[in-house]
């Protein structure tokens, strides 16, 4: 049982550390802004979630996991927000055609 | 696996710090001082120091950025070029690097019992402190009670400071907004047309504020204590600024009660202090506060650190609304 489990964490802590090195080259690789964004969100995403969720199944069930589950809630949490207010200020501070000049300004 | 992890840290150190030097973007510099407030942090708790490291977390990454922010909001995003002088700067750069490089040779290994630093009073901290006070956290006893005229000083330090930037920043009296602007500027500032980080942040403000009070009651038997609990209350109700404009974060919590909290947190502390004398011992001794000496240094340490936390926190939303009053204007 204990081997499942162990195998079972690395191979999420492998998968996680892929997506964090794929967001990580996409961040750097990606033609604009937004698509550069859309990489560094699978890192935000799915590598944090895939990490964390390992480390707990080393952790077994102790404090330990317990922190960490709360550390996953808040980052997933989180995560998305600040991406959202980041591609949210970016759209604003283009001053895209879609958006009035006293849409912008109000925020 | 430690020492790699801690070379690692430290390289991405010294990479950002580089990068800070070499943008002339400010608000990039600003997020990277971020990064490296979060790597110091990490490198604290590397060494076994959680205290420092909290401490760094909070206000490094945390209050800092946003301090650095609402100055940026003020003045220009990028830096001025400088031509002049940057020779003379690499050269005392160079100069100091190599002087600290030199006097690294001498220093102790890290961890070594026989380090001068672990032969002076610390064995007698860690030796008495469970018998004196009788708390798990040797650095809170030694801030709040062995070494607490430097703790009072360091409050009073931050009272001063935060008097300073008051008078620097504060918006001129007289042109109070009337009401009505009051009511307009309330809607307008704010994120109220943000639903996704006002959901969010509505979700996260009462945990926030509720892990700077377990930070101040904690402080005793984990890492933690007044200073990071204020800076994490600050953070908080900064949060709670953000989301519903400055007027409404007012309204809640006006200037004369952050006033208040900045003075009132350190007349805290020195009334304990007073309090020792008048229960007949010495200034700051909190063993005669209560009838069991163990137990009166226990109340002394939390009623300071509620002192310090009142203060840290006060001054920090006091400096935050200053900054965000000179943005209206």
């Amino acid at each position: 049982m204990g081997g499942v489990i162990d195998v079972l964490s690395w191979v999420l802590l492998a998968a996680g550390s892929a997506f964090v090195f794929i967001g990580g080259l996409g961040a750097l690789r990606l033609p604009n802004f937004y698509t550069r964004m859309h990489a560094a969100s699978l890192t935000d995403g799915m590598g944090t979630i895939l990490i964390l969720v390992g480390i707990m199944l080393q952790a077994g069930w102790s404090l330990a996991a317990f922190k960490l589950l709360a550390i996953l809630i808040f980052l997933i949490l989180t995560g998305p927000t600040a991406s959202y207010a980041l591609a949210n200020a970016a759209l604003l501070s283009e001053r895209d055609p879609g958006h009035s000049p006293a849409d912008s300004e109000e925020n | 696996m430690v020492t790699l992890f801690a070379v690692f840290l430290l390289t991405l150190l010294i990479l950002t710090a580089i990068a800070i030097v070499r943008t002339a973007d400010l608000f990039a510099a600003v997020m990277l001082t971020g990064i490296f407030s979060f790597l110091m942090a990490a490198n604290f708790f590397v060494l076994d120091a959680a205290d420092v490291a909290l401490t760094e977390a909070a206000v490094g990454a945390g209050i800092t950025t946003v301090l650095f922010l609402s100055t940026l909001a003020l003045t220009a995003e990028r830096e001025q070029p400088i031509a002049t002088g940057r020779w003379l700067s690499i050269g005392v750069v160079v100069v100091t690097t190599l002087t600290l490089i030199y006097a690294t040779f001498d220093k102790p290994r890290l961890g070594d019992p026989e380090a001068p630093v672990h032969q002076h009073v610390a064995p007698w901290y860690l030796e008495t402190t469970p018998e004196l006070i009788d708390i798990p956290n040797v650095v809170t006893a030694i801030l709040g009670s062995f070494r607490g005229y430097d703790t009072l000083g360091e409050v009073f330090v931050v009272l001063t400071a935060c008097i300073g930037v008051l008078f620097i920043l504060s918006p001129r009296r007289g042109k109070h907004l009337s009401s009505v602007e009051n009511a307009l500027s309330s809607t307008a500032s704010g994120l109220r047309h943000h639903l996704i980080p006002k959901v969010v942040g509505h979700l996260l403000i009462p945990f926030i504020v509720l892990f700077g009070l377990y930070v101040l009651f904690h402080g005793e038997y984990g890492p933690g204590g007044g200073f990071q609990a204020g800076a994490i209350l600050a953070t908080g109700i900064i949060l709670y600024a953000l989301l519903e404009g400055e007027a409404q974060a007012l309204r809640v919590l006006p200037r004369s009660a952050q006033m208040g909290m900045v003075v009132g947190g350190a007349m805290l502390y020195g009334a304990v202090g007073v309090a020792g004398i008048a229960y007949g011992g010495n200034f700051l001794d909190y063993a005669v506060l209560m009838s069991d000496p163990v137990k009166g240094k226990q109340l002394g340490i939390l009623m300071i650190e509620i002192g310090v936390g009142l203060t840290v926190c006060g001054a920090l939303l006091s400096i935050f609304h200053a900054f965000a009053a000179r943005g209206q204007h």
